[in-house]
């Protein structure tokens, strides 16, 4: 839609310096979408020419800019096994490729949907996001700690997201990934994804809960560990409660995909 | 690691990202032709375009969800709505209009989709059709072997996506009818090609000044001052209008042939307001912008007036008092009694009794073209307005009276209409644009949001409809009770017919010597409802179809054995709660075909198209029927001309507007047959007041059979004046001479209709023909649909694996189009069915505004249905037509909690069944030992 309360759309180059009222510009599916009443500068980073992914032996680098259709097009090294994931997730949204085309890793990580499949991908493969502050200074977060509730970051003004890096250990695990929503194709209400790697097995709870939730388990839980960490890890008020689904039945979902996910990476026989 | 060099994808040598020239004000190249004005800063692509004049983008949802506003930039197909205008600012921007000009086509004629769609049918309104044309052409083929996942984003609201999906299979493999391929529907080329003008596709009246709306926070309160000074004060804004400018009568929205028909209860701005979202201010201002911002500054000061949110609550005693209804009872919009025989007796010795209150739920219409319209003064200083109507001369009429005008100083004309639905059966925007006109004197326009017409327009009317049901032990249903309570909200549009049209097909379709029904539509403080598919039947049919399913598993009968035992047959009288006559006659009857046609569709085999059970999912088998009247009652009008042009083509011309393909392509059939001419030498022109006399209107599925007499009658009239002059010009008996195609036969001599064309032009005889119609005595129409689900018990997710819908539509004039109305209809219940609700906030405002919150089936959603038609041909109709419209909605969602019944042992008596809702009751209700057990006593869900 129209953002008729703005004036200006920069490059970060010729800005002269944040101010409120600006509002980073990527792919631009979310901002569009609603109004923005406050919004009066648009600063394009998508003029900036980050490269979208680099390969590099310590991991993944993915810029803020990179868009989905990018990311799903990737040719993982073999030894990726985790590629799959990357796949699931770009599928896993309510929007279709059309939106992928446009929309960007960067944009769904700062919209901080519970939904938001590019939250799910980067907690689940133990994502490190980039932040750029306005005084030139950067950090690097977890995507836990950047993406707090919903349509909450504790991004603080004028900072942004420049890069989200998935290291190695994450990329070459094994995963098993675990979808429901309300219709088919629609969007997350649940979306579980479990990696093994030496040594532990991790579960990241995603669109069940207000923000991505990672619980750390033994390599081979059983059922009932599982379900224990489960529920000492997730607070029943930490389901979310919108129109995509009801907190109690997230709460179960969570519970069944999440076995399911166990069974699978480490067989039923452990349950 | 064997990862040894760092790799950066896309690779270097890759085309080089355009650079984007938002700051420096370039231009993108727009269907070849560079744009003459750059794009504004905060601009979406889409409002750009149509800026330029490309109406073939069009605006939907405005968020990103529905895909009517797909463009290609560089070749990509994106949703302009939210892609910025500027960075489109030295890249290639493709509309609809300009898809036949590339490269696919070099010689510029239509694009292989735009044929496979056109060929197809595959669009009634056809507002979605740009986009979803222009996503089609841009998809590799291994999009388009998972076309669900594809265009999982471009909604349709109209087919159900049948002819869809039959269209977009891989170009060529689709076969169109081997001996005939079956007529196409006027505009058919220009929907394809974006060129078919919706309501705002159309260059704006010089000086045009646009409305916005300020709305009510509260649910009840006195307007007690309004303070326009600071909005006043917003550069553009030429004046804020308030109750004290407005008129003081009061009318429904509602537009019925008798306006009596709804309580006069609504004022164009009234001084209290009844619920959230109510008008209270129209601003007026040179740009959208600044009307917007005005808006936010006008200072409304409320007084707070007692709230009542619940029906039942509102009918209580001492109960805040929202209106006082036509019958001087506090909160009773209408209310209806009656019945047949000993109701209490026959359930006292029924064999198996059910009783249960089914509650069917809040509905949106989901038309993507919003609420729109444009209002100005002509040449003559008439006041005209071009609006997405679906009743122009009622619309006509009630502004006259509103603004004490003669109705010929008001014109009503309509674009194609992007969806109806029965949401534009209702005066909701054209009264105020009228009052800004006459205030300003400026043309005006007013176009809803999306949100804003989730929000503010009329949904369906919730009912909880209580249902006692009982039979005796030979299968012969003995007692029908129905207790309907109907919240019809603020106001009482639709309320009264909604109530007895709910009432009475549904009861009426069953033999049953004892029968009562009561029923009260009940004012409210929450969002008003109005016309919707159904018109109150589906609610009802929810109830009664439900509770017969349950006395058929009682007594352990095949539930469609059952139906088939007790519904009534050809010459009985139609009955529902009163032992009168009606006007209503089966005019043919193609029930008992419907029952075994469906039945016969759940006993086949598998289709390869189907979709397969998942592992460990519970199967379940549901099925429903439903009556319905073919033409509203109390009155329904249609006048028609046909003639015939200087160029030799003939012309119809009816009131109606454009709602469809299937009652417009129906006027030209039936005008071709009786004239003997071919369908391409027929145009159809509809949607204005000044065509015709007058015209009820095409809701309540009535074009084909109301406005379809009409044309008959009109186009014999004009084949006998033709005949006459024929016979003039010959010199012989009027009686021996008769039109067949492009001659005249009089006696054994052909003379050419050129020639008496010419003969009549020369003695100033019109060659024209009128026809009127009435739309009584009335018939019904069946439908039955049967349903095969999949349930989850772990998560509650339902999957439909096969719908059959059998329908009694009379003769079937166009197959190809009456399937895709059937799929469509059947579409937009399954939607209603498994997921639709209209939420309301704890101030009974409407708290789904958007799309993502409240879904509209895509093609994901819905299962290919098969259609069958019963053989039959109405005694009443055109041609031995019925109408179908709204029919196929309504027993889908019964069939379908009738099927997830059968599948888990439990009744489900709320709708949407949304997989958390189902998941909840299976975990409560629902025991191992139960599961998949359809005889036994059900567990029902309060």
């Amino acid at each position: 839609m129209d953002l008729n309360s703005v004036t200006e759309v920069h490059c970060r180059a010729s800005l002269p310096g944040w101010r409120p009222g600006d509002a980073w510009l990527a792919g631009g599916t979310w901002l569009f979408s609603e109004p923005q009443p406050d919004v009066t500068r648009l600063i394009d980073l998508t003029t900036l020419g980050w490269p979208a992914l680099t390969v590099r032996p310590e991991g993944l680098e993915i810029a803020a800019t990179c868009t989905i259709a990018e990311l799903a097009a990737l040719r993982c090294p073999p030894e990726w096994t985790a590629a799959p994931l990357i796949r699931q997730c770009c599928e896993a949204f309510l929007a279709s490729f059309k939106i992928g085309s446009v929309a960007t890793v960067g944009g769904n990580l700062c919209a901080a949907l519970p939904a938001g499949p590019m939250i799910s991908l980067a907690a689940a493969l133990d994502g490190s996001c980039t932040i750029w502050a306005p005084d030139g200074r950067r950090r690097s977060i977890s995507v836990a700690e950047l993406v707090v509730g919903p349509h909450r970051t504790t991004l603080r003004p004028g900072e942004l997201v420049r890069s989200v890096h998935l290291p190695a250990a994450a990329l070459t695990a094994r995963t098993a990934f675990r979808q429901v929503s309300l219709r088919p194709l629609g969007r997350s209400a649940a979306l579980l994804v479990g990696r093994a790697e030496p040594g532990r097995l991790v579960l990241v709870v995603t669109a069940a809960t207000k923000r991505p939730v990672a619980l750390t388990l033994s390599p081979r839980p059983d059922s009932a560990q599982l379900r224990a960490a489960l529920e000492g890890g997730v607070a029943p008020e930490l389901y979310h409660d919108d129109v995509h689904g009801d907190p109690d039945w997230r709460q179960h979902l969570t519970l069944t995909l999440g076995e399911q996910v166990r069974a699978e990476l480490v067989g039923r026989e452990a349950g | 690691m064997s990862v040894d060099e760092i790799r950066v994808w896309p690779p270097a040598d890759a085309d080089p990202p355009p650079v984007p020239g938002p700051a420096a004000g370039g231009v993108p190249v727009v269907n070849g032709t560079p744009a003459p004005q750059a794009p504004g800063p905060g601009q979406c692509l889409r409002t750009y375009l149509r800026d330029l004049g490309w109406f073939g983008v069009k605006k939907g949802c405005d968020s990103g969800d529905c895909g009517a506003c797909t463009v290609h930039v560089d070749g990509l197909p994106v949703h302009s709505c939210l892609y910025p205008a500027a960075r489109s600012a030295g890249r290639r921007v493709t509309t609809v209009e300009g898809l036949a000009g590339t490269q696919a086509t070099p010689d510029g004629s239509l694009h292989p989709v735009q044929v496979a769609v056109l060929e197809g049918q595959a669009f009634q309104c056809g507002f979605c059709t740009p986009g979803l044309v222009m996503t089609a052409a841009a998809l590799r083929d291994d999009q388009r072997a998972d076309l669900a996942r594809a265009l999982k984003d471009n909604l349709c609201r109209c087919t159900g996506y049948g002819s869809v999906r039959r269209a977009l299979q891989p170009w060529g493999a689709q076969r169109g009818d081997p001996v005939r391929r079956p007529p196409r529907a006027p505009e058919s080329a220009d929907v394809v090609t974006g060129r078919a003008s919706f309501t705002l596709d159309t260059s704006a009246p010089p000086g045009m000044v646009h409305l916005r709306l300020v709305r009510s926070p509260h649910a009840h309160a006195r307007v007690v001052s309004v303070d326009a000074s600071a909005a006043l004060a917003v550069p553009g804004v030429i004046g804020v209008l308030t109750h004290q400018d407005a008129p003081p009568r009061r009318y429904s929205s509602a537009r019925h042939e008798i306006d009596a028909d709804d309580p006069a209860d609504t004022r164009v701005l009234d001084d209290v307001v009844r619920h959230v979202g109510q008008r209270v201010a129209v601003v007026v201002a040179e740009s959208v912008v600044a009307a917007e911002r005005a808006c936010r500054l006008v200072a409304v000061t409320y007084e707070p007036l007692p709230v009542v949110l619940d029906p039942v609550q509102a009918l209580a005693d001492g109960a805040p008092v929202v209106h006082v209804g036509p019958g001087g009872r506090p909160n009773v919009c209408a209310e209806l009694h009656g019945g047949i025989g000993d109701v209490d007796r026959a359930l006292a010795e029924a064999a198996v009794v059910h009783s249960a209150t089914y509650r069917s739920q809040r509905l949106d219409h989901g038309a993507l073209e919003t609420l729109a319209c444009r209002a100005w003064l002509d040449d003559d200083g008439r006041v005209t307005v071009r609006s997405s109507t679906q009743t122009p001369f009622l619309t006509r009429r009630a502004l006259a009276a509103i603004y004490d005008l003669p109705p010929d100083r008001v014109r009503v004309v309509t674009g194609r209409v992007g969806g109806g639905y029965g949401g534009t059966q209702e005066l909701l925007i054209e009264d105020v644009a009228v009052l800004a006109l006459l205030v300003t004197g400026r043309p005006v326009q007013l176009e809803y949001s999306l949100q804003e017409q989730f929000r503010a327009t009329p949904t369906r009317h919730p009912m909880a409809v209580t249902v006692t049901a009982g039979t005796a032990a030979d299968g012969t249903l003995t007692a029908l009770r129905v207790h309907v309570v109907a919240d019809t909200g603020a106001y009482g549009n639709h309320g009264p017919g909604a109530l007895v049209h709910g009432c009475s097909a549904s009861v009426a379709v069953y033999r049953c010597p004892n029968k009562q029904v009561s029923g009260y539509s009940v004012y409210t403080n929450n969002a008003p409802a109005g016309a919707f598919p159904g018109d109150g039947l589906g609610q009802v049919i929810f109830a009664v179809e439900s509770a017969i399913d349950e006395l058929a598993l009682g007594l352990g009968m095949d539930p469609i054995r059952f139906r088939e035992v007790n519904v009534v047959r050809s010459g009985d009288a139609l009955i529902s709660y009163h032992d009168g006559p009606e006007e209503l006659t089966v005019g043919s009857y193609g029930l008992d075909q419907c029952l075994r046609l469906a039945a016969a569709g759940l006993a086949e085999l598998p289709r390869p198209e189907e979709p397969e059970a998942p592992a460990g999912w519970e199967i379940g088998d549901g099925v429903a029927l439903a009556m319905i009247a073919t033409i509203p009652s109390r009155g329904h009008h249609s006048h028609a001309t046909v003639r015939l042009t200087p160029g030799g083509r003939y012309e119809v011309l009816v009131g109606t507007a454009g709602l469809g393909n299937r009652a417009t392509t129906s006027y030209a059939q039936l005008a071709a047959s009786v004239l003997g001419v071919g369908l391409d030498r027929v145009d159809v022109r509809e949607g204005d007041t000044d065509l015709v006399e007058h015209d009820t209107g095409d809701d309540g599925s009535t074009g084909i059979v109301v406005a379809g007499p009409a044309t008959v009658r009109a186009a014999q009239d004009l084949a006998r004046a033709i005949e006459g002059a024929a016979a003039d010009l010959a010199g012989v008996d009027p009686a021996r001479c008769r039109l067949v195609g492009d001659v005249v036969r009089c006696a054994d001599d052909p003379i050419p209709v050129v020639l008496v064309q010419r003969a009549m032009q020369a003695s100033g005889i019109a060659a024209e023909g009128r026809g009127v119609a009435g739309g009584s005595p009335r018939s019904v129409a069946f439908n039955v649909h049967a349903v095969r689900v999949a349930v989850d018990r772990g998560t509650g997710e339902i999957r439909v694996l096969r719908s059959v819908h059998a329908v009694d539509a009379g003769a079937v004039l166009n197959r190809q189009q009456c399937r895709g109305r059937i799929e469509g209809g059947v579409a937009q219940a399954l939607g209603a069915a498994l997921f639709e609700e209209v939420r309301l906030d704890a101030h009974g405002g409407v708290a789904t505004g958007w799309l993502r919150e409240y879904p509209l089936p895509s093609m994901a959603d819905v299962p290919p249905t098969r259609v069958l038609f019963a053989d039959t041909c109405d005694e009443l109709g055109p041609l031995g037509v019925k109408s179908i419209g709204q029919g196929p909605y309504n027993p889908v969602a019964p069939a379908v909690a009738n099927a997830v019944r059968a599948a888990t042992g439990i009744r489900f008596t709320e709708l949407p069944l949304r997989p958390d809702r189902v998941w909840r009751a299976l975990a409560e209700l629902g025991d191992v030992e139960g599961a998949g057990d359809t005889t036994g006593r059900p567990r029902i869900l309060f």
